[in-house]
């Protein structure tokens, strides 16, 4: 990995092939610029399920083999992915900044719990995550339309005023959303089949924890999927042109206004899918569960893991999810008590943001490919040299 | 078939030849109280080269942007394929036909050149949203088109070894051969062109002085650039502006006698002979690179 081992690039070389900016290195291109063999399908419909189905397998194996505790952190993951997979889109491919993602999550989120308030089983469960969606999609493209006209700064201030006043709607709306208390969430019980395909996978008990962990990790791989088709796809270079240079994308017949409303949509329905899920998972829709730190923790998570990158919305969240229970574990552990062993988490947390931040400005996944990709440069820079020297 | 449309190019990506015209007459622009533009006409003819030249301030951008759209004169006509052009927004351009290159290059630098290129062949895409979502054979199919599309272009302007590469790390006139397939990519009729040469070494400029002679033959080109042996080489006419006014017309060897040009323009006649003395000698040399 030593950049001393490499040959010193003569006046006029090019050695880079990283994005050079930084911002941009964890995006994956839409279209490969050689068409060299590869063992993944050329179908990208064929590629993303394969995708999804080892997804599938890891989820299941994973809630198999851990206990009962991990699985509702699993689901907690399960939301946070969710919820920041649809973020790192707006943010990171089309260059959107939202502090609104917790209050479009509460949306969601209590759509799924009025829902739930009717009479046992009215409604199917995915139709009522379908219908958390589609309302969030609603607010998302009223939002999305303001926004569109708004840069940094302002759209940032915009959206922050959504988080801090839409969780008030539910203090203000007192009888139907239950103000401060929230509404308690009556988990749907898992079907009969989840049971038997329970028992014959581990033969654990089906419990309800173990339902909602897996109703998490099927809404997250369904989101994933759907959200890498877009982001592989047209859709997904033509957000990053709008993002990378408004005044050449507009040029190229691309309607900035539009495609800005389109990635705050498509971004919205997975803030409501997250929401539906918490709902379902935590049990309660509170406004106390949706404050700003939530909207921060989301893009925390997304910058941490690499901007526009799902893989990195993921792990970023992991983290979030993960590290204060960990570091939490180990203060105890170390002969802390337990209220200085969770004033530790915050601190830890802080810190491995800043360390990151030092060493990992593209986040994990951007700082992996922007050193892979310059490594494979070298080395075909140092094959092609004298071709693409005389090319000027 | 019009005698314009001889085959010039190496590749061709449609052969119908150019007919539409970009017809600007009696165009006054004001901005505040300040009058930009006096009474300027200007009409691409087909197939044609067109250059706009003047001094700094001569208003030969706002009469660009008047050309595309993007500044409503104050008064005046555009006619472009019998349309009346005034209002338009600049992302309605590549539907009309129009393509435009930005001062400078404006790459996407967060995308590769094969991508950026895709970006300007935007309006043949045909798969829409959905089929993107549920990744659909035809929004495949239609991304290899779009990559056929732009390694064409990038084929057709000596680029395309560099369809992998992020246009941050390319040396500069590398990436102005690709802003210029990215404005090809998009097929256009007119195509305008802002300042192409700047930067550029003297064969560089050949170069792209064959470049926009080889596209002739498939659309019109308004050209505004300062390099004078590059406008006097491919234009076919030449229009000439100071302080906001036409102040001459006509072929490249008309305006270079025009007195009125080297008065104006040109400040001294001693310029006016170095161009024409480089005009030969580019003339001479223009087979090679």
């Amino acid at each position: 990995m030593s950049d001393l081992q490499s040959p010193a690039p003569s006046a006029g070389q090019v050695t880079e092939d990283a994005p050079t900016v930084a911002t941009a290195a964890a995006n994956a291109p839409s279209a490969a610029a050689s068409t060299g063999r590869s063992l993944l399908p050329q179908s990208t419909l064929l590629r993303h399920l394969v995708l999804l189905l080892l997804g599938a397998v890891a989820a299941v194996v994973l809630l198999e083999i851990t206990d009962p505790f991990t699985n509702s952190q699993l689901a907690t993951l399960s939301y946070y992915a969710i919820a920041a997979g649809g973020l790192t889109v707006l943010t990171g491919m089309n260059g959107q900044i939202s502090l609104g993602h917790g209050a479009l999550m509460a949306v969601g989120a209590y759509t799924t719990a009025l829902l739930l308030q009717e009479p046992a089983d009215a409604l199917p469960l995915p139709l009522i995550l379908l219908i958390s969606v589609v309302t969030t999609t609603a607010v998302g493209a009223l939002v999305g339309v303001a926004a569109a006209r708004l840069h940094g700064p302002y759209l940032a201030g915009a959206t922050l005023a959504l988080a801090v006043g839409l969780p008030g709607l539910a203090v203000y709306f007192h009888d139907q959303l239950g103000g401060e208390q929230g509404l308690r969430v009556r988990a749907p019980r898992a079907p009969e089949s989840f049971e038997s395909f329970i028992d014959l996978v581990s033969g654990a008990s089906a419990s309800s924890t173990k339902w909602l962990a897996y109703v998490g990790a099927i809404c997250l791989l369904i989101t994933y999927f759907l959200l890498a088709n877009l982001v592989r796809s047209r859709i997904g270079r033509t957000w990053r042109a709008v993002r990378d240079q408004d005044v050449a994308a507009e040029l190229a017949g691309i309607n900035l206004g539009a495609w800005r409303v389109l990635a705050f949509v498509v971004s919205a329905a997975a803030a409501g899918l997250a929401g539906g899920v918490l709902a379902l998972v935590v049990r309660l829709a509170a406004p106390s569960g949706f404050t700003l730190v939530l909207s921060l923790s989301l893009l925390t998570a997304i910058v941490i893991g690499g901007l526009g990158s799902l893989l990195g919305a993921l792990l970023g969240s992991a983290l979030l999810v993960f590290l204060p229970p960990f570091v939490t574990d180990l203060g105890t552990g170390s002969g802390l008590s337990s209220t200085e062993a969770a004033q530790l988490a915050p601190f830890v947390y802080g810190v491995v943001l800043i360390v990151a931040m030092i060493f990992a400005p593209a986040g994990f996944v951007g700082t992996i490919r922007m050193r892979w990709l310059t490594q494979k440069a070298k080395r075909s820079a140092g094959r092609a040299a004298p071709a693409d020297s005389s090319r000027g | 078939m019009g005698p314009l449309a001889q085959p010039t190019g190496s590749q061709k990506t449609h052969d119908t030849a150019p007919t539409a015209r970009l017809e600007m007459t009696g165009i006054n622009v004001a901005f505040g109280g300040v009058l930009a533009l006096t009474d300027v006409s200007l009409t691409v003819e087909p197939g044609q080269v067109h250059g706009l030249i003047g001094p700094n301030g001569a208003g030969k951008t706002t009469l660009f942007n008047v050309a595309c759209g993007l500044v409503r004169p104050t008064s005046g006509r555009i006619v472009w394929r019998d349309r009346e052009l005034a209002r338009l927004r600049p992302d309605k351009l590549t539907s009309m036909g129009i393509a435009r290159t930005l001062q400078g290059v404006g790459l996407f630098p967060g995308m590769t050149v094969l991508e950026n290129v895709m970006v300007g062949a935007h309006r043949h895409a045909k798969a829409g949203f959905l089929s993107a979502l549920l990744a659909l054979p035809t929004s495949d199919k239609d991304e290899r088109l779009l990559r056929e599309r732009a390694m064409r272009a990038l084929t057709e302007l000596g680029a395309e070894a560099y369809a992998g590469r992020y246009p941050g790390s390319l040396p500069y006139p590398v990436q102005k051969r690709v802003a210029l397939a990215r404005a090809l990519v998009s097929e256009p009729e007119l195509l305008l062109l802002d300042e192409p040469a700047s930067g550029l070494s003297e064969d560089e400029m050949t170069e792209l002085g064959e470049l926009i002679l080889s596209v002739t033959g498939r659309m019109s080109v308004l050209l505004v650039e300062h390099h004078m042996d590059l406008v006097m080489r491919v234009c076919d006419r030449i229009t000439v502006l100071d302080s906001g006014k036409q102040i001459a017309a006509g072929t490249p060897a008309e305006v270079q006698a025009n007195p009125a040009v080297t008065e104006a323009y040109l400040g001294d006649a001693v310029d006016v002979e170095a161009d024409a003395a480089e005009l030969t000698h580019a003339d001479g040399g223009r087979t090679h690179g």
